[in-house]
């Protein structure tokens, strides 16, 4: 679904990603692990158009993608979130939701004062929408809550919620698992489970919980210092000596 | 008797710009209230829907270009429709920028557009300015500021729909945080340049509501002071994002700027050729006070209500 072909990244001298190569499959859920600095979040940044790579190319679906920007890659159902959670702060849960879906007819000024009825009602299915995501992640008791008195769990189970409110299939998250609590946690695999299970969304999961990768994620894709060192399943990726001393130091295998 | 109906006529008249205030105030609103755009170059787009309906509305004139007499709605519309383009083009340079830089580079804007009316003459008869503007309708002062109030009015709800839509809600996310709002698919620079649009195009239009009023229009009249900086301490100190706030701010504000001329006239004759710098000084610790009283100003932003009933 997602072919990532040779990219690199330089920040000034630092060479963040180095001649990066994999295949995110469809339907699945592929993790991407590595210690910090290894170029993962690069990487991320790299296929959700945050930035464009200095040499490589990205495609999805057959369909090469470098560089185009994060808003046209949403409507081409790739859609991602961030390691510290990106919620809208000062609008509430729902309404964080609302926000998400396209072609809202309600996004275009004139329709507003034009055609108020048509979209007002489009708005309530739009909300409808909204708390049955909300229920599905069991926050429906904070519709209301502002975004930004959310615990971090919490956030996270939002920014999760907002790729659901879309017709996008391919997911890219980014530590989903950091800084939840472990009760937060199984309600937070469970939700990726069951949407890739019973919708079909396409994975590729940034992750240090090796429990959480463990759980959810094959194939696994080891990165240190920019590059890949490794990729299968789990336990040949944990056996691997090289991706034992990238985590652990020389001497550790 | 006699003073009775001269407090009436000033009462007419303070109210009359108190409305025009407002629509500039709303204009702002859209743009920094909804949006967080830190425009500080409003005289220029109220100095741009003067001297349009001051070139479409007025009779024939030899100094300068028209003007070609079209009617009061001709010179609203056209002043709108002339602002359009010229906020196009400049919010696709700078609507984009960061904040700061924003303001940068609307102040200048505003100069620029300032200082073109001041020295093409052919075009706005420079310094001496347009004459004869003559209010619609045969419409005397009273009539008048039932129209101004109109104005407010249908301003207000075109504001307050589009805040509680879909649109003003991609707006406040922009506000909020925009690379979530990216991510969320929506085109940032396209809502931000649509704001800035209308949000100029009102002050436009607070601009046209103007020179119909004081009949007379001269590049002094959009000076920074009076276009900007009094329409920035109205919204923060009404409660940006609340339109009814900006309308209140409005009426404070002016309520307290008016009031310090008379205040000015009891000062020690040695001090009256300061009167305008006391005047500022006044309002800044005016809004000094409100902001440390009511940091969200006096009608703090409340959250749109969502569709249906059911909340």
């Amino acid at each position: 679904m997602i072919e990532v072909d040779g990219i690199s990244k330089a920040f000034g001298g630092l060479q963040a990603v180095r001649d990066v190569s994999f295949t995110v499959e469809k339907g699945g859920i592929t993790g991407l692990i590595g210690p910090n600095g290894a170029g993962k979040t690069t990487v991320f940044n790299m296929i959700a158009g945050a930035f464009a790579p200095d040499t490589g190319t990205i495609r999805l679906n057959g369909e090469n993608i470098t560089g185009l920007p994060t808003h046209q890659l949403f409507h081409k159902g790739l859609v991602r979130t961030f390691q510290i959670p990106h919620e809208f702060s000062r609008m509430s849960v729902r309404e964080n939701l609302m926000l998400v879906p396209a072609k809202q007819s309600g996004e275009r000024l004139l329709e507003n004062w034009l055609r108020w009825w048509r979209v007002i009602r489009e708005d309530r299915q739009i909300l409808k929408k909204a708390d049955e995501v909300l229920d599905f992640l069991e926050i429906g008791h904070l519709r209301n809550e502002l975004a930004g008195n959310l615990s971090g769990g919490q956030k996270k189970l939002l920014d999760l919620g907002r790729t659901m409110m879309t017709d996008a299939r391919a997911v890219l998250l980014d530590e989903p698992g950091a800084g939840v609590n472990r009760t937060l946690l199984g309600k937070l695999t469970e939700a990726i489970q069951r949407l890739n299970k019973e919708h079909g969304y396409t994975f590729c999961v940034i992750e240090h919980d090796m429990d959480l990768i463990a759980r959810l994620c094959d194939p696994v894709i080891v990165m240190a210092n920019g590059e890949i060192l490794a990729s299968g399943d789990i336990d040949s990726v944990r056996d691997n000596p090289d991706v034992r001393e990238a985590y652990l130091g020389s001497g550790a295998a | 008797m006699m003073e009775l109906s001269g407090l009436i006529s000033y009462a007419v008249f303070f109210l009359t710009l108190v409305g025009i205030y407002a629509i500039l105030t709303l204009g702002l609103n859209v743009q920094w209230g909804m949006t967080g755009q830190f425009n500080i170059g409003i005289a220029g787009f109220f100095a741009v829907g003067a001297y349009s309906t001051a070139i479409l509305s007025t009779d024939r004139a030899d100094n300068w270009l028209g003007g070609f007499g079209l009617p009061f709605p001709a010179g609203l519309v056209g002043a709108i429709l002339i602002t359009i383009p010229i906020a196009w083009v400049i919010g696709r340079i700078t609507a984009n920028l960061r904040t700061d830089y924003l303001a940068i580079a609307t102040i200048g804007i505003a100069e620029i557009i300032r200082l073109f009316f001041l020295n093409e003459s052919w075009l706005s008869n420079g310094v001496r300015g347009i004459p004869g503007i003559s209010k619609p309708f045969g419409l005397g002062n009273n009539g008048y500021l039932l129209l101004v109030i109109g104005f407010v009015a249908l301003v207000y709800l075109l504001v307050e729909v589009a805040r509680r839509s879909p649109w003003g809600r991609v707006l406040r996310a922009i506000r909020d945080n925009e690379p979530a709002t990216a991510a969320a698919g929506k085109n940032i620079a396209h809502f931000r340049l649509q704001a800035f649009v209308v949000g100029s195009c009102i002050m436009a239009l607070a601009g046209a509501l103007y020179a119909h009023f004081v009949g007379f229009i001269s590049p002094e009249a959009f000076r920074p002071l009076y276009g900007t900086f009094l329409v920035w301490v109205m919204l923060i100190a009404g409660g940006s994002g609340n339109n009814l706030g900006a309308i209140l701010g409005a009426l404070v504000v002016w309520l307290v700027w008016s009031s310090t001329e008379m205040l000015a006239g009891l000062m020690p004759s040695g001090l009256v050729a300061s009167e305008s710098a006391f005047r500022i000084f006044l309002i800044g610790v005016l809004l000094q006070i409100i902001l440390v009283t009511r940091p969200s100003g006096l009608l703090p932003e409340r959250r749109p209500p969502l569709p249906g009933r059911d909340q």
